[in-house]
């Protein structure tokens, strides 16, 4: 555990540095990366899914949704 | 389906009448007061049947069904500060049935298979646009028969130089499980009243459950045409972490309750990367690696293809797979043996791989559908399979209003 955490860590920062060194865009140059179907978030009508999912299986989180609350008990 | 279609229409005049009151903005005009900004409508319909339920120790009908109607409204503002505060106020309320309710009684008797829980929540986000900064805190609380939940937020992010966004958040939901056990373990102190006398209807207690989590994010573009997101929880539990209606066979043939340990440490790793392919594809990929330390990994990786058949109308297929190993503490019906210091045979934590697939629409003129409020309209149709034998369908419904 302790070290799938330290690798976490590692992963995570080097895929920070990484993306960091990307060449900048400007404002006027983002008519692609602001279209709506572009969003790094999930879409509201995936809501539920991703409810179920959560409850159907054993792993949640990292997805942007709630990762506690509610039973799913059903 | 009638009681979707009620419900979307009843709310759909709703809000057409609010949003009639209000006139339209100049796109420059920032308002002062606070102002409806948007309204979204959410509404599901889930169905799934199997054969291993946990109230039956691993076997029996699965049969679900499950309709979800959740409403939000964001209202807007700017201070003097020229800074954006957003409140957005949610309320859900959702009815399901489950086959598996009425195996509480040992004779499958039970009367109640139906229950509704109601879930509000409230947000409020401060952003800075000049400094790149925004704050944030939130509410939230669900209420079911057997079990309440109050959740608690704050977060931060901070734009980068160069397009990107960190981003941390720190979550807290203090639970109550009501302690509903099998007929055959119904303590009889919970028919006892105050007085020594016999309730009507019986006193089961609860005890808590709580979920801490820290969840952290980066997002950069990366050119033109692509973005990522770096996704992370650290997700601890405590408290009561099994279920008290979930029964467990031993090879003897005699049962128990589900016991699992009384604390949890969970974390998932993920990584969103989208990409816009020529002029009207986009590729809209994610992978999440899960560790925790009741023995549980798993992999999950999901491709949405939306293809723009028009600049303001979609069409998305997807797929999903997902694959996870079993935990420590999992066993199928009557193969735990006594002397386990941990038992379950809730097949949720059972290894096993899922397929889901499926696709939706979404139309999203500029001017509104038919040029009324109703700016997004998106219907998004899934077909979930696992290789335990739990099969799964689920339709969803989300109107916008601007």
């Amino acid at each position: 555990m302790k070290t799938t955490i330290l690798l976490s860590g590692c992963l995570a920062f080097l895929i920070a540095g990484t993306m960091t060194a990307c060449s900048s865009v400007k404002e006027y140059q983002k008519s692609r990366i602001n279209d709506s179907e572009m969003t790094l978030s999930n879409r509201k009508a995936e809501k539920n899914e991703l409810n179920f999912q959560s409850y159907r299986e054993g792993a949640s989180g990292a997805n942007g949704g709630k990762t506690g609350g509610g039973c799913g008990c059903n | 389906m009638k009681k979707i279609c009620l419900t979307v229409v009843g709310m759909y005049f709703m809000l057409l009448h609010a949003f009639s009151q209000v006139t339209q903005d100049s796109a420059s005009y920032k308002p002062r007061k606070l102002k409806l900004d948007e309204v979204d409508l959410v509404s599901s319909y889930y169905t799934q049947n199997g054969d291993h339920s946990a109230v039956r120790g691993g076997i029996g009908s699965e049969k679900v069904t499950d309709l979800a109607n959740g409403l939000e409204l964001k209202w807007v503002n700017w201070d003097a500060h020229q800074r954006k505060n957003t409140l957005t106020a949610g309320i859900g309320i959702d009815h399901h049935t489950a086959a598996s309710q009425a195996w509480i009684s040992k004779t499958g008797a039970s009367h109640r298979t139906d229950g509704l829980r109601i879930y509000p929540s409230l947000d409020w986000t401060r952003e800075n646009e000049q400094k790149g900064t925004s704050f944030s805190l939130g509410a939230y609380y669900s209420n079911e028969f057997n079990y309440k939940s109050v959740g608690l937020n704050a977060g931060a992010t901070k734009k980068t130089k160069n397009n990107g966004e960190l981003g941390l958040k720190l979550s807290a939901y203090l639970d109550q499980v009501r302690l509903i056990y099998p007929s055959e373990f119904e303590p009889a102190s919970a028919y006892l009243g105050p007085g020594g006398g016999e309730r009507k209807h019986p006193d089961y207690g609860s005890t808590p459950r709580q979920t801490y989590t820290a969840s952290f994010s980066f997002t950069q573009i990366i050119n033109t045409r692509l973005q990522a997101a770096f996704l992370l929880d650290l997700v601890e539990q405590h408290g009561y972490l099994g279920l008290p209606f979930h029964r467990v066979y031993f090879t003897d043939a005699t049962d128990s309750v589900e016991k699992l340990p009384s604390q949890r440490f969970k974390l998932p790793l993920g990584f969103r990367l989208n990409y816009f392919l020529g002029d009207r594809i986009i590729l809209r990929s994610y992978y999440r690696y899960y560790v925790d330390d009741w023995g549980l990994r798993s992999h999950t990786a999901s491709l949405e293809a939306p293809v723009k058949l028009t600049p303001f109308f979609s069409v998305t297929p997807f797929y999903r797979y997902y694959v996870q190993t079993a935990v420590n503490y999992f066993a199928p019906y009557e193969q735990h043996v006594k002397t386990d210091a941990y038992y379950t045979s809730n097949y949720a934590l059972s290894a096993f791989t899922s397929n889901f697939f499926g696709a939706g629409i979404r139309l999203a003129p500029p001017k509104g559908i038919l040029d009324t409020h109703l700016s997004t309209l998106e219907i998004r149709y899934g077909h979930y399979t696992q290789t335990t034998d739990l099969v799964s369908d689920v339709i969803s419904l989300n109107l916008q209003f601007k």
